[in-house]
């Protein structure tokens, strides 16, 4: 995928740039139509209801021009419908949303423009070629016929399908067509670019190109992403903020340590790594790191030879306890090898708040986490296996109840159903 | 690229309304390298071929001995030609009724549950169309291809009638074919619509299709059996002959709730200007009177104006089935 900067120029304009900075949204203190500079998507209560189900409840968002927002969730948690509104395909049942400044159920069409959307498990004209596909959305958007065939080029080109592009889209595998999905609403050059699940089917280099596709878009072009997912590594990769779905209420959002500050569990840890020789007595080396003022205790890594993890005790300074550290190798002369203080992942951040809501983990019992030691954290792509092993059909129509999203944690392991609570 | 105007300010570039245009473009143009439309032109071709070659065969034989040549040419298309052994062939009107249905269904029983299947759907809706313009714009492409599929085949057959019979048509001829077209026109266009409806209705092709075809063959083949059976029962053509003639009056409507009658009804009053009536006397009067009316030829407007309600209720038919079918997709969800 090579840069193309000749597309993405013309349009920037230098105040952007300054807009660009993703900023602490302040829910609530504003009216949806106060005026704003850099905000692309604003809901106020935005309510979705079918029959008795609510699919998305009173979701207050704010997404800025220059940031990449993931709507994180699990299936049937209300990202596509909160998408489908957005675009004024779906009517909210009570609520409003501004999207580009416009109101969708009242101006889908200039809403539509210029919001590029690319829909969970995209689908192309298989008959036709990946080119003439494109060719078809650039004349629904009514781009001058002059500017359709290097606009396609150009997109093909972001994309990296242009050795393909005139190849049939039946014989394109998923990742190709995701692909294509993404240049598809490239093509009309738009202000926000919404991706539901875009990369679900794309090979782990192509992914990597294509989030760096997204991260120069908005970079260059001032853009606004939101990209709803469930690929938790992902999503933490590239998205300046996070809004975690269960339920059809956003129980949080924010930037990853706003919401690691709000979910997490409060513990704090530091990795340290030591060149020992395999075998080697390191009973001296753990003393010492032991007693350094702030660690309250020092666990093995899952393999002999990883690195060991302090944790740091209630009150104090992980900063401070890692300088100690430093210093403390430093004057007893052990070989280090690394040290880097350990964020809680996107995972842990995420299963804790799908925790919070009763009914958020009422589809499927999951291990406490209370009980499940740090080391054995199941990695990002169990967790993906996990949300994805959860059919959209298979939870009951879970009933919105709880009101809080701060209400106390119920553990998961025993799972109130719905019906259950008043 | 476009100059979109800085955001969030209200755009200042009009979005068009026509949206139908292109999307009844991309359909027109997918429909002409699909291969149904082959398919289809063949068919329909054979279908009017088979019983215009015996039709012409028969007209060669009458026509040397017959001085009026008023109407020859066209009884190319209603004449229904005996081939040896009391065996008769239906007309080329007679082929159309059976086979046009096809055509209307063809190109419409997977428009929009296709998109759906394929995953296009959610893509199309969120480009800068209404959503109307989905339908509107298959529908136009729908007919636009049935009016191509008509009168390609329509202008071969005349070719041939005129290279066979050696007769050239009269103006009135001409008129008359042209205007028989439009009813075929027409009631394919409501099969056309029909299928939208199903394609708008049933969520999986294979099944709109196969309900499609059910309905082209109840309707077409088993109609009139039923029909009659259904008109047995309640008005049975017994009794005195005022009392069967009534009977067979109620018969004879309850026929027309088909398609298929109207449209036969019409094209013979329209293709033949022999046909003086569509309905057979219901009173022994009126009975009598038909007995002693000289057989005369209709002029056009005349035989217009006799297949008038034939033609309204097609038309009206249509309207509904497609406003049924635009309702619906109007209020479905984008995903289902």
């Amino acid at each position: 995928m090579s840069a193309s900067p000749g597309r993405i120029a013309p349009k920037k304009r230098p105040g952007r740039r300054l807009a660009a900075a993703p900023t602490a949204p302040s829910v609530g203190a504003t009216g949806i139509d106060a005026p704003s500079d850099s905000i692309r998507i604003r809901t106020r209560g935005l309510t979705k209801r079918y029959d008795d189900l609510v699919a998305v409840d009173h979701l207050d968002l704010d997404i800025h021009a220059g940031e990449i927002f993931g709507l994180l969730g699990q299936n049937g948690a209300g990202k596509t419908t909160t998408i489908l509104m957005l675009l004024g395909l779906t009517e909210p049942t009570s609520g409003a949303a501004r999207v580009v400044g416009l109101d969708p159920s009242r101006g889908p069409l200039q809403v539509k423009r210029r919001v590029g959307y690319m829909p969970d498990s995209v689908g192309f004209y298989g008959d036709l070629t990946g080119r003439e596909n494109l060719r078809y959305t650039a004349r629904l958007n009514r781009i001058p016929a002059e500017l359709t065939e290097t606009t396609i080029d150009e997109v093909l080109d972001q994309v990296g399908l242009t050795d393909r592009a005139d190849d049939k889209t039946d014989t394109y595998s998923r990742g190709m067509l995701q692909r294509l999905g993404i240049a598809d609403a490239l093509v009309k050059d738009p202000d926000v670019l919404i991706l539901d699940e875009p990369t679900t089917a794309i090979d782990p280099l192509g992914v990597t190109e294509v989030l760096e596709l997204l991260r120069r878009l908005v970079r260059e072009r001032g853009m606004a992403v939101l990209l709803s997912s469930h690929l938790l590594n992902q999503v933490q990769s590239v998205c300046d903020r996070i809004g975690i779905f269960a339920s059809g209420k956003l129980i949080g959002q924010g930037t990853m340590e706003q919401l690691a500050a709000r979910f997490g569990d409060g513990r704090r840890e530091v990795e340290v790594g030591l060149d020992l020789p395999q075998g080697a007595d390191d009973r001296h080396a753990r003393e010492v790191l032991r007693k350094v003022p702030g660690v309250e205790s020092l666990d093995d890594g899952p393999r002999p030879g990883d690195p060991w993890t302090l944790t740091v005790a209630p009150g104090s300074d992980p900063a401070a306890v890692r300088s100690a550290v430093l210093a403390a190798v430093a004057a007893e002369g052990l070989p280090l090898a690394s040290i880097r203080a350990v964020l809680p992942s996107l995972e842990d951040v995420y299963r804790r708040a799908v925790a919070r809501p009763a009914t958020a983990a009422a589809a499927r019992p999951r291990p406490s986490n209370e009980d499940t030691p740090a080391a054995e954290d199941t990695p990002a792509a169990d967790a993906r296996a996990d949300l994805d092993r959860v059919p959209a059909a298979a939870p009951p129509p879970v009933r919105v109840v709880a009101p809080d999203p701060v209400e106390p944690v119920t553990l998961p392991s025993d799972p109130p159903s719905p019906e259950e609570k008043p | 690229m476009t100059a979109v105007p800085a955001q969030p300010a209200p755009r200042t570039r009009s979005v068009p309304g026509s949206g139908w245009t292109v999307v009844a473009a991309k359909e027109f143009g997918d429909h002409l390298l699909s291969a149904r439309f082959f398919v289809l032109v063949i068919v329909l071709g054979l279908a009017a071929a088979i019983p215009l070659y015996f039709a012409a065969a028969a007209i060669r034989e009458v026509a040397s001995g017959v001085t009026d040549t008023q109407a020859i040419f066209i009884a190319l298309f209603w004449l229904a030609p005996d081939v040896g052994d009391q065996f008769t062939l239906p007309s080329v009107t007679g082929f159309m009724a059976y086979v046009a249905p096809l055509l209307g269904l063809a190109f419409s029983f997977d428009s929009i549950n296709g998109e759906r299947a394929q995953g296009t759907l959610p893509r199309l809706l969120s480009q800068p169309i209404h959503r109307d313009d989905v339908v509107n714009g298959k529908f136009v492409a729908g007919l636009a291809v049935i009016g191509l599929v008509l009168v390609t085949v329509v202008t071969a057959i005349a070719a041939f009638g005129i290279i066979r019979l050696g007769i050239v048509p009269a103006p009135a001829e001409i008129l008359r074919i042209v205007l028989w077209v439009l009813l075929t026109f027409v009631y394919v266009s409501l099969w056309l619509a029909f299928g939208m409806l199903l394609s708008v209705a049933i969520l999986r092709a294979a099944t709109s299709a196969l309900v499609g075809f059910g309905a082209w063959l109840l309707l077409t083949f088993f109609g009139g059996l039923i029909v009659s059976l259904i008109g047995g029962i309640i008005a049975p053509v017994a009794g005195t002959a005022e009392e069967a003639l009534r009977n067979n009056g109620t018969q004879e409507a309850l026929r027309r709730l088909l398609p298929d009658t109207l449209y036969r009804e019409a094209s013979l009053s329209l293709l033949n200007p022999q046909v003086t009536s569509v309905s057979t006397p219901a009173t022994i009067g009126s009975y009598e009177q038909a007995q002693q009316r000289i057989p005369s030829l209709l002029s056009l407007d005349q035989s217009f104006i006799l297949v008038w309600p034939q033609v309204v209720a097609l038309v009206a038919m249509t309207v509904a089935c497609f406003a049924l079918a635009y309702v619906l997709f109007m209020r479905q969800e984008v995903r289902a």
